[in-house]
């Protein structure tokens, strides 16, 4: 090989071109430090949204609404600073404060804890990981529930509903969506005459350009009525009518990446297929459906990530009711659609604000697993039949 | 030639699969279709240029009384000023990753990886970022550095959301971009060096110049995507109603797809605010659809430039 040949030129190795200037060697730096952004963005989201997250996580977060109670007389067996955090003020405040107010509101914290009823409950830390993940029998309950009801007195906060109620909507979402957006992606890029073709992709891709927002309405205001009375539904507004719609978002996602997969098994697979006999739908079907099928199952797994992450369409189309139930037919609340509703009305820093962060950074990590995933494939897929061709 | 020998093995088999195949592309188009059509049917009766160019004065849930134009300013206003932020980050990292990178480097794959997961990202998610980073973090530490004992930018703001929709859109510019740069000729390069320009004087006056379509493209598709999100503005600055129009970059907006989700489950008569709600959905299809439309076709005449493979 010769280094001077002209298509070993190597454009890349370039670095300022036949004249050096100062200017450009800062301009390319800077060119580099922009480009690092995105690694930054996806490492700033993880560390400020787990940030919220993070006294639940390692448990040091209390939702206990009786503490342990000092009497006033005893004041003085504390130093100033356990007095301080007792109360729970700030040292700039606490030192303006003379002795008699710091006794003063003592007594009111000996009142208050008199008039708090005394039962068992008001004494659990509810944001405790047992809390969140296993059933507890709560005061007033036959047995052991999984409950969400971040406003009760006892603030209760079992994740096992919300992701029940994700994974319900999100199945009926792929259980629709997957036959269709893989039939279209096998029948346009391999079986539709290719004039058609050209526009039948971007006509599907159109699908993507409906904001989530709209198909939520519109499930609201066009599918809901119609199932309800088709299928007599005991309510308008379910799992199964937010799975529909959440379907149509990821059509799309699922749709360009199976066909991408598809299309690029080499034209040579076919070709060998049909000059064997086979009719096209079989050359489709039995040769290159499999040769492709990592790249359909990483579209699946995508469309998976779409799906549980998806907000408004689930928001305002399954009803919301926070309760654990396996039918698909009932009412369901989402994680996604259970930050969105609750956010707005959660107290900044309290348990239920760190609780629904603490949402917001599992659900991150699902669907940065599940992407992950789906990339590696669609990657290993594209090496392998690139060293097939 | 193969749909003769094709037509000599037809049996059920092939026939059932290329039908059941077919039946689900129409189902898709179908559906499309009908989405379009009864936005269309049902909207514009509702839609006129009082409407748009008023703002609700008594009653925001009839459509005889309400007005979109602060919801449009809004919608608008966010989205610029989004493109401002997202356009030059993403136009700046595409060219590094496709003129500097090397491809088989790690930081180049690590950049990669980072796009593709910041496109997967629920746009929840981002709404929490926002409210934890743009206005916990550096708004609070604003308000603090500047002295304001109220808060002025520790709060929802028309800056935090569009820099909270430009992190979130920063793939769709960089991936739109990236494969503009690709479908340049590298013999419009090479002829650029050859006339004594350097490697940087290349990319701005050459590479850049051709790749525009391309990078318009991942401008529209990104202002298309954003106008409709709902959920990063959620807690960042949408407001539930709003006398005035925004007229600094932290005071909160009025926004149109915001307004959908109101007008859909707010309602304290949905019979009523129905033919508004319609109104509205067209006017917000209108502004996505249309982009979206513009950008699939820049799009299809930069492909098939690439595979025209010059």
């Amino acid at each position: 090989m010769f280094p001077s040949a002209p298509h070993e030129f190597d454009w890349k190795k370039i670095r300022r071109g036949n004249r050096f200037q100062p200017g450009e060697w800062l301009a390319e730096r800077l060119i580099f430090l922009v480009s690092l952004s995105a690694i930054l963005m996806v490492f700033l989201i993880f560390l400020f949204v787990a940030r919220e997250a993070f006294p639940i996580l390692i448990g040091t977060a209390t939702s206990a609404s009786n503490q342990k109670v000092i009497p006033a007389s005893e004041m003085d067996k504390l130093s100033a600073e356990q007095l301080r955090v007792y109360l729970g003020m700030k040292p700039d405040d606490f030192k303006k404060q003379d002795r008699e107010t710091l006794k003063l509101l003592m007594e009111v914290r000996e009142e208050a804890a008199k008039e708090t009823p005394d039962d068992r409950d008001s004494g659990i830390n509810t944001v405790g990981w047992r809390y969140l993940l296993r059933p507890f029998q709560w005061g007033g309950l036959s047995k052991p529930e999984y409950i969400w009801a971040p406003t009760s007195r006892i603030p209760k906060f079992n994740l096992i509903p919300l992701f029940v109620g994700s994974l319900k909507t999100t199945f009926v979402a792929l259980l629709f969506a997957v036959p269709i957006a893989l039939g279209a992606a096998l029948y346009v890029s391999q079986l539709a005459p290719p004039r058609l073709r050209e526009w039948l992709k971007p006509s599907i891709e159109m699908l993507s350009g409906i904001p989530s927002v709209v198909l939520g309405s519109f499930a609201l205001l066009v599918a809901a009525p119609f199932l309800e009375h088709l299928l007599n539904l005991p309510t308008m507004l379910n799992a199964f009518v937010a799975g529909l719609a959440l379907g149509l978002t990821c059509v799309p996602v699922i749709f360009s990446i199976a066909e991408d997969a598809i299309s690029s098994v080499p034209q040579s697979f076919t070709q060998a297929a049909l000059a064997l006999g086979a009719s096209r739908w079989r050359a489709a079907w039995d040769v290159v459906t499999p040769a492709a099928l990592p790249g359909i199952f990483a579209a699946v797994v995508l469309g998976f990530g779409r799906a549980i992450g998806e907000t408004m369409v689930v928001l305002i189309a399954s009803g919301n009711a926070a309760q654990l139930s396996g039918s698909i037919f009932d009412s369901a609340r989402t994680v996604t659609a259970t930050i969105a509703a609750e956010l707005a009305e959660a107290v900044f820093g309290s348990p239920h604000y760190r609780v629904l962060f603490l949402l917001g950074t599992l659900l991150f990590g699902i669907t940065f697993v599940s992407n992950l995933a789906g990339q590696m494939i669609v990657g290993s897929l594209k090496g392998r039949l690139e060293g097939k061709r | 030639m193969s749909g003769k020998f094709a037509r000599q093995r037809q049996d059920w088999g092939s026939k059932l699969g290329e039908w059941s195949t077919g039946a689900a592309t129409l189902l898709i188009l179908a559906i499309l279709a009908v989405i379009l059509g009864s936005a269309l049917i049902n909207g514009i009766p509702n839609v006129s240029l009082r409407l748009l160019l008023s703002s609700s004065s008594s009653d925001m849930f009839e459509v005889s009384k309400a007005g979109l134009l602060p919801l449009l300013v809004g919608t608008v206003a966010r989205v610029f000023l989004m493109t401002l932020f997202v356009l030059p980050v993403g136009v700046i990292t595409a060219v590094y990753l496709t003129e500097y990178a090397r491809r088989t480097s790690i930081l180049t794959k690590l950049i990669q990886t980072a796009v593709n997961n910041l496109a997967g990202v629920p746009s929840i998610v981002f709404g929490l970022f926002g409210l934890g980073f743009f206005i916990g973090f550096i708004g609070r530490n604003m308000d603090y550095l500047l002295g304001h004992s109220e808060s002025e930018w520790g709060k929802p703001a028309l800056l935090w959301a569009s820099l909270t929709l430009a992190v979130m859109t920063l793939p769709v510019v960089i991936v739109a971009t990236e494969e503009a740069l690709r479908a340049i000729p590298p013999g419009l390069r090479e002829a650029s060096l050859a006339l004594g320009a350097t490697k940087l004087q290349t990319i701005i006056r050459v590479v850049l110049p051709n790749a525009l379509p391309g990078i318009l493209t991942g401008a529209i598709l990104a202002v298309s995507r954003a106008a409709g999100e709902v959920a990063p503005i959620l807690f960042t600055g949408a407001a539930y109603y709003m006398r005035d129009m925004p007229h600094a970059l932290n005071d909160q907006f009025m926004d149109l797809a915001y307004h959908t989700y109101i007008l859909s489950t707010q309602s304290p008569n949905i019979d009523k605010t129905r033919p508004l709600l319609f109104a509205v959905v067209l006017v917000l299809l209108g502004l996505t659809f249309s982009l979206n439309i513009v950008a699939v076709l820049v799009r299809s005449r930069v492909r098939r430039k690439l595979r025209s493979g010059h």
